[in-house]
């Protein structure tokens, strides 16, 4: 089996402030045959080249949108980009079918435990179900949404945290690259990066 | 140059040059008056510090005049000769037959021989392109209509000089020989031939430079060029003028012509530039030379013992002229104020008069004593021309309102149901122009500037010649009913009477303006304008920005810290406006406004304060989670 082709779409407003993504970023860059594309430095004025991310998301198997979970959400800028990318004809509707089969994977941040994303908890909600325009955009677009890669409490987290994270991450995009990732499994799991030493036997 | 030495010479002229013409630019009379006056001042009959070499200087100095043609003739490519084809022999045609018609006629009702008559009249039709090219250049006349119009007649005199000199020999009287042998060139072998002979010589050199310019020049300029010193080809320059010079005086003809058409030759070749700038230095200096020598050569013992003769002389041949060249001008559709500017400019004999007359006496068409008589006249009518300009920009022009101003008709306006009017197209408006209609706005274009608008007329944009300073204009544009002027006139002061008058007659109509500095946008918000736009703020902070993303600062970041900058500074722009005529209190608050906004930034660079916003500010919310822990 040929190595999945990934492409990281990552979105940060302020990473020149962010501790988390910093490490994160520098787990992708050091992956080989990752795609890493900063949307923010790409598109700093919103002025998204919707042909060129069209050719790089066909260029790719596997998509994950890595970016903080801003109020329950993504950035702006990646919701200007879905607005402005996932065209109606190439993306969906009855001749968009450009997106069909590819895998889509979404890395998050959340500031707050994972206790706090729930019933009993402040959130209320659970990050799957805050992330369902996702779900359903997926699932026009004919892309498999994976269970998502969540880190909980990263306002808490100290260096080791943080470290910790970052190789969890890079492990996981070499793992799915080259197809070691236990796929049936996941899809039962909430999130991804549960118990990722079993999920990358 | 006698028994005094080069130094001392030098040490005079660069002085009286230094002293008089900054005196002269000071007072408003031009730096071709300063060195005159310096001329007359050192000569023989001032302080006398330069004698009877005034003369040799002259000649000494003619390689001014020289390199100049060569130059002018540079700036000539063929194409552009036949562009200006019209105006060349229309225009500098008439006015060299009718000025030598009407001389010539003069000469003979003195009582001249009629051959004679005609010589005097052809070479007294001649105009000097050094004073007026220089005047013109100071006083930044060159592009108005009466400027390029002069630059015209003058090209075609200078160009007339060349079958002018063919000419002359066939119009002797005398012998030629005998007075030759007399003359200064006796050695050079045309003196000694028959008349048509001469002029199949003088034809001859003219060829021979347009084949050498071709053929030699250009390998040459290759050979040099190719080993990258770049004095040599200074040196190469200056060697061509001069070799060019020697050329033609040794066949007796005039240098600055040789020189003229080499330029010509080489116009079309790629070392055009180059050369241009090798020697332009060398031809301001040795043109201030020529005007020096001028003022020092100017006989005032002959003059004074012939003070009415002389002064009928000037007076008669500056009024001829004047009377020909303001008739032409008028009958060419000029306005008055560019007529008698065109007129005055040019109503003086010119530096080839020296020359031709010499060539004429030495050819026997004239005595010696009516050609000294003639160059003295000459000489004054020169020096005259200044204070002419003087007096038609003091004393006349103000009687014709806008004196500098080209005055074309506006352009009667079709286009005035348009929503936007312009006012302005050149680099700015321009690209707002360009950018309304790429989103299918339609504007109506005024602009001043003749070449802009006739340059846009030929690439198909409607753009109409007027000034948006005149109430008619701004209502024929369609001011009435528009809902935006966008001001982008050159000039403050221009930009303020647009936006004067628009805002008093048509108070309906709002106003964006570009203005050029903070200060400059202060005077244009208070003419009355709603956005005042300062031109650079927006590309500087663009090149701020790819500074910051160079250096390796985040895009996004980079991009709002211009727009936050922006921001605060459109702000405290604005803020300063009100308290900006107490100078003391504006500088106060204007350092204050400085010191706040480096404040500020670095607030923004590191993330301590942000003084209205806290985007994407996780700290807070840091401190107060459940596991607050150092980062």
């Amino acid at each position: 089996m040929p190595a999945a082709r990934i492409l990281v779409l990552f979105a940060h407003p302020a990473f020149e402030r962010s501790r988390v993504h910093r490490r994160l970023v520098a787990a992708v860059r050091a992956q080989h045959g990752v795609t890493f594309h900063d949307l923010y430095e790409a598109y700093p004025d919103f002025d998204v080249d919707v042909r060129r991310e069209q050719e790089l998301l066909l260029a790719h198997d596997l998509i994950v949108l890595q970016h903080p979970f801003y109020w329950y959400s993504t950035p702006p800028l990646v919701k200007q980009w879905i607005d402005l990318v996932l065209e109606y004809d190439w993306a969906y509707g009855v001749r968009g079918t450009a997106l069909r089969g590819k895998r889509l994977l979404s890395a998050i941040s959340a500031g707050g435990p994972e206790a706090s994303y729930g019933r009993s908890g402040s959130n209320y909600f659970t990050v799957r179900e805050l992330l369902a325009p996702l779900v359903q955009t997926a699932q026009l677009c004919g892309l498999e949404l994976l269970p998502p890669f969540v880190l909980y409490g990263t306002h808490g987290f100290d260096a080791d945290d943080i470290a910790r994270a970052a190789d969890e991450y890079g492990r996981l995009l070499a793992a799915l690259r080259d197809g070691r990732v236990d796929l049936d499994a996941a899809r039962a799991l909430p999130r991804i990066n549960l118990d990722l030493g079993a999920l990358l036997a | 140059m006698g028994e005094r030495d080069f130094f001392y010479q030098a040490f005079v002229y660069l002085t009286a040059a230094v002293v008089s013409v900054p005196i002269a630019r000071r007072l408003g009379l031009g730096s071709v008056l300063g060195y005159l006056v310096a001329g007359v001042a050192i000569g023989p009959f001032g302080l006398g510090l330069v004698g009877t070499e005034g003369q040799d200087v002259l000649h000494f100095a003619e390689f001014g005049v020289v390199m100049m043609l060569f130059v002018i003739g540079l700036e000539l490519q063929p194409a552009m000769l036949w562009q200006m084809r019209g105006a060349l022999l229309g225009v500098g045609g008439l006015q060299v037959a009718a000025t030598a018609l009407v001389l010539g006629f003069a000469a003979v009702a003195l009582g001249i021989e009629w051959r004679a008559a005609v010589a005097i009249g052809l070479i007294l039709s001649l105009s000097s392109t050094a004073i007026v090219l220089q005047s013109l250049t100071e006083k930044g006349l060159l592009r108005t209509e009466a400027g390029e119009r002069s630059f015209a007649v003058l090209l075609f005199q200078d160009i007339a000089v060349i079958p002018m000199l063919a000419v002359l020999p066939l119009l002797a009287i005398s012998s030629p020989t005998s007075v030759a042998l007399a003359s200064e060139h006796a050695g050079s072998f045309v003196a000694q031939l028959p008349a048509w002979e001469r002029a199949l010589v003088t034809t001859g050199a003219v060829a021979a430079i347009a084949v050498a310019g071709q053929f030699l020049v250009r390998p040459l300029f290759r050979f040099i060029a190719r080993s990258g010193v770049r004095e040599v080809f200074t040196a190469a320059a200056l060697l061509i003028v001069i070799a060019i010079a020697l050329a033609m005086r040794s066949v007796g003809l005039s240098p600055a012509l040789g020189t003229f058409l080499g330029g010509v030759v080489l116009a079309n070749s790629e070392y055009r530039h180059q050369l241009e700038s090798d020697v332009e230095p060398f031809k301001g200096l040795l043109l201030g030379l020529f005007f020096i020598a001028v003022g020092a050569s100017i006989d005032f013992a002959l003059a004074g013992a012939h003070a009415g003769a002389v002064t009928a002389l000037v007076l008669g041949l500056v009024a001829a002229k004047f009377a020909v060249l303001f008739a032409l001008g008028r009958s060419t559709r000029m306005s008055p104020d560019q007529g008698l500017l065109f007129a005055f400019a040019l109503a003086q004999g010119g530096e080839f008069c020296f020359v031709l007359f010499s060539f004429a006496a030495q050819n026997g068409v004239l005595d010696g004593a009516t050609a000294n008589l003639l160059v003295a006249t000459v000489a004054l009518s020169m020096a005259a021309t200044p204070f002419l300009l003087l007096a038609n920009e003091r004393l006349i022009q103000p009687r014709f309102g806008c004196p500098e101003a080209p005055e074309r008709q506006p352009d009667v306006i079709r286009d005035d149901q348009n929503a936007v009017i312009l006012a302005g197209f050149g680099a700015f408006g321009s690209v707002v122009g360009r950018f309304l209609r790429a989103n299918g706005i339609r504007t109506t274009v005024l602009d001043l500037d003749t070449d802009q608008v006739d340059l846009m007329r030929r690439l198909g944009i409607e753009v109409y010649y007027g000034d948006a300073s005149r109430e008619d204009l701004l209502r024929s544009a369609g001011a009435a009913h528009a809902q935006l002027l966008i001001v982008s006139v050159g000039g403050l002061e221009n930009t303020q009477r647009v936006i004067r008058t628009a805002k008093e007659h048509f108070p309906n109509l709002r106003v964006f303006a570009r203005a050029h500095t903070r200060m400059e946008a202060y005077d244009v918000l208070e003419a009355g304008a709603d956005g005042v736009y300062r031109a650079s703020l927006d590309t500087s902070l663009r090149a701020g920005v790819d500074a910051m993303r160079a250096l390796g600062f985040p895009a996004h970041q980079s991009l709002r810290a211009a727009q936050y900058f922006r921001r605060y500074d459109e702000r405290e722009w604005r803020a300063l406006a009100d308290v900006r005529h107490d100078d003391s209190v504006f500088q106060t608050r204007a350092r204050e406004s400085v010191q706040h906004l480096e404040r500020l930034l670095a607030a923004e660079f590191h993330g301590i304060e942000r003084p209205d916003q806290s985007d994407w500010d996780s700290d807070a919310l840091r401190a107060s989670a459940t596991r607050p822990e150092e980062s």
